[in-house]
């Protein structure tokens, strides 16, 4: 059953949302995750479900919204800049409480930037991304087993809390081949879509909508939204740290640079230097609270990200002043490697050269 | 005493919010007529624009979703694939359709979308404030053309229905008006038969196209706009089935 098989990332994540149970994939070409709606156009007709390569990415998230206001599970993936026009969509998607699921395999930009792995879109998913006053979810895999994981995982958050779910992969783990077990999970239990566009037979009429016109309606929505929010906060943060107790530094990051920077405390631990790692799984909802209380003994956290520094303001603002917080990236398809880092770990922590 | 005209249950009983004139009014009560006649109100979905009638779900008595300026055949298109046994209708305006939408219906209909467009023109943007429209007439004076619409600068009002109609996927393109009580009912009766296309399971996007009155944009008395449709807008966007 648990059979082991060799797949790249961007495949292993369409057919787990298959075994999640997708009702439709809506997608446009772009690199580096093409795999995915290649893989959806022969499987989704297979299983009967629904396969359609749409003309743009701003109708691609549309046909998830109509999809989504009928009560069906549906996807879409593309990368940052088909994200960027995405942003509407999801805008309304928050707005209209429509459950969604959006991978993005991010690479580098601003613009067209180019097509390798980045993590530079860290800000427009944890932030928002479209205009008004919400959040989605964002889930930050980090191996293409985790990509598997987080499949059925967005969809039961997505339909729970009746909002966008975000996948934030990036180039690497979109691309890279490794063993996963692909098994068909028992999800959620999930409330009943009682708002759905199914006809109105037997009942009154069901209305989707993000407008709101009557004064306070909107104000209202936006409580409302905020409390979901909370409870999303205070019930679905997922984070993984290592070696904590007895570090003297921690490296923060998460996707494919937690896999880089695992190697590297790996051999500061080799070479006698206590240092550990916290890596943010869920990055909305950021993990404030397990990365506080390791700043309240005295450490030195390094922050690592394929970007400029984006996550590392979530870290300053975990750690509130009590230790303090340096910063190492590589952005525009930079990928820093595990000596980079050891070196940068070393620096830090000041260990004489054994 | 006998009744000789009621109002259809799917048209709700409630106020309008429509300026006196629109014909976004008449052009509701012609769907509700049809749903009800087709006994399809509870498998029917329809989908409101950005514009006037972002509000038709106050009036229209079916499952409805309000959707992102222009998208509604992409929205449309993500509901019919996954349902294929519901009646899914969009009605957009000429902003929503002609222009910010013009990607998403121009290749709904290249898909051939089993869905049918109802497509309200009045040559004008009406909720924003009456800018000009791609269907603006040349000489129209509106908000952002406040010395009349030319072709050299604004280029010539956008013939959307001949346009669609070029494609294989379109299977019934008819613009119609709302001018007169025969031009009314030969709309009902395009409306119809679009939505009888979808219910055959008709293999493609059917349009119908409706010249309908904005008297507040186009400052004119209700009964002036209804001759200006019958004088300017027909030569311009002449009446008749286009496809189908």
């Amino acid at each position: 059953m648990s059979e082991r098989i060799l797949m790249c990332g961007n495949e292993a994540l369409a057919e787990s949302a298959i075994l999640a149970g997708c009702d439709a994939y809506f997608g446009y070409p772009i690199t580096p995750q093409n795999e995915i709606p290649a893989y959806m156009s022969r499987r989704m007709p297979e299983e009967g479900r629904v396969f359609v390569q749409s003309e743009s990415e701003l109708a691609a998230i549309n046909m998830v919204f109509g999809a989504s206001a009928t009560g069906k599970k549906a996807m879409t993936s593309s990368s940052s800049p088909g994200i960027s026009l995405m942003q509407e969509g999801i805008s309304y998607l928050a707005g209209a409480e429509l459950p969604a699921v959006v991978v993005n395999v991010m690479r580098g930009g601003p613009g067209l930037g180019n097509i390798a792995p980045s993590q530079g879109d860290y800000f427009q998913a944890t932030r928002g991304g479209g205009h008004g006053d919400y959040r989605t979810i964002v889930l930050g895999p980090s191996s293409v087993q985790e990509l598997v994981d987080c499949m059925p995982l967005a969809f039961d958050l997505a339909d729970q809390y009746r909002t966008p779910v975000m996948i934030l992969a990036d180039g690497i783990l979109g691309q890279m081949m490794e063993p996963v077990v692909l098994e068909k999970k028992k999800g959620r239990e999930l409330p009943a879509k009682d708002w759905a566009l199914t006809g109105a037979k037997g009942r009154g009429q069901n209305i989707v909508r993000s407008l709101w016109l009557k004064e306070g309606a909107l104000e209202e929505l936006n409580y409302k939204l905020r409390d979901k929010y909370k409870r999303v906060q205070e019930a679905e943060v997922l984070c993984e740290e290592y070696g904590i107790d007895d570090a003297e530094l921690v490296v923060v990051a998460y996707g494919i640079a937690a896999r880089i920077v695992r190697g590297a405390v790996s051999k500061a631990r080799e070479e006698g230097i206590p240092a550990g790692w916290i890596r943010p799984i869920t990055l909305w909802p950021f993990p404030t609270e397990q990365i506080s209380r390791a700043a309240n003994e005295f450490r030195i956290f390094l922050v690592v990200e394929m970007s400029n520094g984006q996550m590392v303001e979530d870290v300053r603002l975990a750690v509130n002043g009590k230790s303090p917080i340096l910063f190492y990236g590589r952005p525009g398809g930079g990928v820093p490697n595990v000596d980079e880092i050891l070196e940068k770990i070393k620096q830090l922590t000041l260990r004489p050269k054994k | 005493m006998k009744t000789v005209f009621k109002r259809t249950p799917t048209l709700k009983d409630c106020p309008t919010h429509y300026c006196p004139g629109c014909g976004h009014g008449i052009a509701h009560r012609l769907i509700a007529e049809v749903i009800d006649e087709l006994d399809i109100r509870d498998r029917t979905i329809g989908i409101a624009p950005v514009g006037c009638a972002v509000l038709a779900y106050d009036y229209l008595d079916v499952d409805m979703v309000e959707v992102a300026h222009g998208r509604p055949p992409a929205v449309a298109t993500g509901m019919k694939r996954t349902n294929p046994d519901k009646i899914i209708f969009s009605y957009q305006g000429d902003g929503d359709l002609a222009s910010i939408g013009a990607a998403e219906i121009l290749h709904a209909g290249h898909r051939g979308e089993q869905i049918t467009v109802i497509f309200i023109n009045n040559a004008v943007y009406g909720m924003t404030g009456g800018q000009m429209a791609p269907t603006t007439m040349l000489g129209q004076v509106t908000a952002t053309t406040p010395k009349g619409r030319t072709a050299i600068e604004q280029g010539y009002p956008l013939q959307v229905s001949e346009l669609l109609s070029t494609l294989p996927g379109t299977i019934y393109i008819e613009r119609c008006a709302l001018s007169s009580v025969t031009r009314v009912r030969n709309t009902k009766k395009a409306i119809k038969h679009a939505f009888e296309l979808q219910l055959e399971g008709a293999e493609g996007l059917s349009l119908v196209e409706v010249l309908s009155p904005c008297p507040t944009y186009w400052r004119m008395s209700p009964a002036k706009s209804m001759e200006w449709i019958e004088s300017n807008m027909t030569k311009v966007f002449p009446l008749g089935r286009l496809k189908g």
